[in-house]
């Protein structure tokens, strides 16, 4: 684990980084990218990512990988859309039922993810490959391929609302979209139980020396299950952000989502060899790759271009990444 | 006598803390086999690796035939005619007897691979040495004493004139040891050079014509294995008297109570039933060579490999060790071996590191009291002079008797009632060596039983009450401190006396 010290080096090096792009993109794009409204829905659009790279960053310290997750948005969004329409009754009620239909699916997903992770050694890429496959697969069979929209409005807040409209208008500010709370929940619930908690202390130590860490007493393959079953329930909010947002539960809507949430945890900071890393950074690398998909936008940047430039930045920063690891910490 | 072919003098080699070598010289002859033996510890393969350019000389002069030569990597030391067979053979496990031999050297015609070319030059020199191999079989199918063959036939498919070989017998059986000797005839026959490394003391007068001795990394002599009785070895190897470096031991109470009893324990790696008491206020050493199952008997009573069988008792009372987790409840610690493989986290601080294995003790309501670790922590760097700026530090760039000792004081933190020391020095150096050793008597005051694994025989003996001596994975003798000399240890261990010892 990484002393505070240079934790903070690397966050407030992130930061400024951050600062530096975004005085100069709002040059560019003469004046649209830095309001308000532009910046509330970036916050907004990485919801969906940064939750899914909270749940990634467990995995990836234990230096496994979740390629599931992607799938597994699709996956719980059919099956919470097919619930909810089959519930007699609406309000938080309906909120709270089906968000915990959704976890049961993702956390057992999850679960099993690890079984073979944990008991048979098999690597998690090829587990959690085949969990993306049939996750998938599943979904668009529970959905005869079509999006299954949603009856009830009680979603419709958390798709759409704000909070603290009436408060932040004075400042020009839309107000707190309630899926950024959410993400703001747990993005700070999570980054306290990794740095604060003693199931955390064992996520890094079984990454850092998984024999080391089973010598100590500590049980590995609980802990390891444990961190799947965190990534599935992650992608499990994700999903059910994502149907309250389009209002329906779709089979389709998270591919490619595993790679941009490995990609935020990378960019962040987090080591794929596992044993380094933390949530901060992960929220911090989703939102430069938010911010950077919005700049590009506003550009009127063609979608082949942004891929192209997504790319370059994700390699650029595990690069830079490295170097600082090499000659300033040591 | 014929001007050797190879010959080393003056080298000097310094590690951090540690002078390994301090001036060894060392001439071998074409034709000729020439025995090196030390105690672990005492600079061999240090010197081997200089040779096979794994490292570099800080002084010191090497020759090869007359000439001075610089090895300044592991192509270098191919290029001059020097061949390593290493106890872990380096063969690509799915590649066939043939690509092995010509790896890295594969002949080609234009851009591919020329096979027939290959299979021509790998039966040539298989041959040449008189051994018969399935060729197309991948190494992994191969039995050890054949994959030897192929490392040898590899070595001299690139022209080696000089063959370094580390233990080639330790995992041979009797038939493949005599068939391993034909071969060293053969290759002596055609010229080469052998520097042979055993520690099996009986077999040198077999294949040896000379033998060298070396200590604390220095030359001690060089003799005809004719005119070097075992007994003359021994001494040499050993040398320095025991009394000195070890604090003295105080004898164990006559009314101790047991601190561990193991009746008929197995584990997938203890095959034979092992039965051991050790009581509280005593050591008890486990001597042996390296590979003879010794650190196998720790780790089952410290649940590191699973027990299949048989029963252990802490204190008198009888506990179930299915895992590292329950034999630490039982009060059980295992210090291991391999400290940055096994022992730390490397990446985590001193702090992280030092309440890993008793977090429980450390955390309320599954939080971590981070003042509560900085205490301990702050207190085991002062009892236990750990040189670090603090207890933030990651141990990772503390040096390898700071890191040791953090191990240790990730043990000492739970107040365990045995502590099983797998080789609890190697590695570290002399200041480092003796605040270990008080440490050790401390346990003992605080009425712990304590189990030492140590191939530095003058550890052993100084160190411990009573010395098991294990060998094939059983303990064959039984040593009070009084019995137990260097002569009659080495003897049980090596098998040489193994009809007195039963």
């Amino acid at each position: 684990m990484t002393s505070p010290r240079t934790l903070l080096l690397r966050t407030l090096g992130l930061v400024l980084g951050l600062a530096v792009l975004v005085v100069v993109i709002n040059v560019f794009a003469q004046g649209s990218f830095l309001t308000p409204g532009n910046l509330t829905n970036v916050l907004r659009q990485i919801t969906y990512n940064a939750i899914l790279a909270v749940g990634q960053t467990f995995v990836i310290i234990t230096a496994g990988i979740d390629l599931s997750v992607g799938s597994l948005i699709e996956l719980t969004g059919v099956v919470m859309a097919t619930f909810a329409n089959a519930m007699p009754f609406g309000g938080v009620g309906l909120i709270v039922a089906t968000l915990l239909v959704g976890l049961a699916v993702g956390c057992s997903a999850g679960l099993i993810n690890a079984l073979p992770v944990v008991k048979l050694n098999l690597p998690p890429f090829i587990t959690t490959l085949a969990m993306m496959l049939m996750a998938r697969g599943l979904a668009f069979k529970l959905a005869h391929g079509r999006p299954i929209p949603i009856n009830s409005n009680a979603f419709d807040g958390i798709g759409t609302g704000f909070l603290f409209e009436g408060l932040l208008k004075p400042l020009g500010l839309p107000g707190i979209p309630i899926a950024v709370l959410w993400m703001a929940v747990i993005v700070v619930v999570f980054a306290i139980v990794l740095t604060r908690t003693r199931f955390g202390r064992y996520v890094f130590a079984i990454g850092g020396n998984e024999e080391a860490a089973r010598l100590a007493g500590i049980n590995v393959g609980l802990v390891k299950t444990m961190v799947y079953v965190i990534s599935g329930g992650c992608a499990a909010v994700a999903g059910l952000l994502y149907m309250a947002r389009f209002s329906s539960g779709s089979p389709n809507t998270g591919i490619g989502s595993e790679l941009q949430s490995i990609a935020a945890v990378v960019v962040g900071g987090t080591s794929l060899m596992g044993g380094r890393g933390g949530i901060v950074g992960t929220f911090f690398g989703a939102l430069l790759i938010g911010l950077l998909n919005n700049v590009m936008n506003l550009l009127n940047i063609e979608s082949y271009t942004q891929e192209i430039a997504l790319g370059a930045v994700i390699l650029i920063a595990v690069i830079v990444d490295e170097l600082r690891k090499r000659y300033l910490t040591l | 006598m014929t001007p050797p072919f190879l010959r080393m003098h003056g080298i000097v080699k310094t590690f951090p803390g540690v002078r390994a070598l301090d001036g060894v010289s060392l001439e071998v002859a074409s034709g000729e086999v020439h025995a090196l033996v030390g105690e672990n510890g005492a600079g061999k393969s240090t010197l081997m690796k200089i040779l096979a350019g794994a490292t570099r000389a800080d002084e010191g002069r090497i020759e090869l035939d007359g000439n001075a030569v610089s090895i300044d990597g592991p192509r270098a030391a191919e290029a001059l005619g020097i061949g390593m067979i290493y106890q872990e053979f380096n063969l690509v496990p799915d590649l066939g007897v043939v690509e092995n031999i010509v790896l890295g050297h594969e002949p080609r015609r234009g851009l591919w691979l020329d096979r027939r070319e290959a299979s021509r030059r790998a039966a040539a020199v298989l041959h040449d040495l008189g051994i018969a191999l399935p060729l197309e079989l991948p190494a992994r199918r191969l039995s050890v004493a054949q994959q030897q063959m192929v490392e040898i036939a590899k070595a001299l498919a690139r022209k080696a004139r000089l063959l370094v070989m580390d233990e080639p017998t330790a995992a041979l059986t009797e038939r493949e040891i005599d068939a391993l000797f034909g071969l060293i005839a053969k290759l002596k026959a055609q010229g080469v050079a052998l520097i042979y490394i055993s520690h099996r003391l009986e077999e040198l007068p077999r294949i040896s014509d000379r033998v060298t001795v070396i200590r604390d990394g220095r030359t001690i002599e060089t003799r005809p294995t004719a005119q070097m009785p075992q007994a003359d070895l021994v001494r040499l190897m050993v040398g320095r008297s025991l009394a000195a470096q070890f604090p003295e031991l105080p004898a164990v109470p006559a009314d101790a109570p047991s601190a561990l009893r193991v009746r008929g324990l197995t584990s997938e790696r203890v095959r034979r039933g092992l039965d051991l008491e050790v009581r509280a206020g005593e050591i008890v050493g486990l001597a042996g060579l390296v590979g003879a199952g010794r650190t196998e008997i720790v780790r089952a009573i410290a649940g590191a490999d699973a027990p299949t069988a048989g029963s252990i008792e802490v204190a008198g009372k009888p506990v179930v060790v299915r895992g590292p987790h329950s034999a630490i409840e039982a009060g059980i610690a295992l210090i291991t071996e391999d400290r940055k493989a096994q022992g730390l986290v490397l990446g985590m601080s001193v702090r992280e590191n030092t309440t890993l294995a008793h977090l429980d003790a450390y955390a309320r309501a599954g939080f971590v009291d981070r003042r509560a670790e900085a205490a301990i922590a702050a207190r085991e760097i002062e009892e236990l002079r750990i040189r670090t700026p603090g207890s933030e530090q990651s141990v990772r760039n503390l040096s390898g008797g700071n890191q040791q000792k953090v191990v240790l004081a990730k043990w000492l933190i739970g107040a365990a009632k045995v502590y099983l020391f797998d080789e609890p020095t190697r590695g570290i150096d002399v200041g480092a060596k003796a605040e270990i050793y008080a440490l050790m008597l401390e346990l003992l005051a605080r009425g712990a039983g304590i189990v030492m694994v140590s191939s530095e025989l003058p550890e052993v003996l100084g160190m411990s009450h009573r010395v098991f001596v294990v060998r094939e994975g059983a303990i064959r003798a039984e040593f009070t401190r009084a019995e137990a000399t260097p002569d009659a240890v080495i003897a049980v261990a090596t098998g040489a006396g193994a009809g007195a010892a039963a």
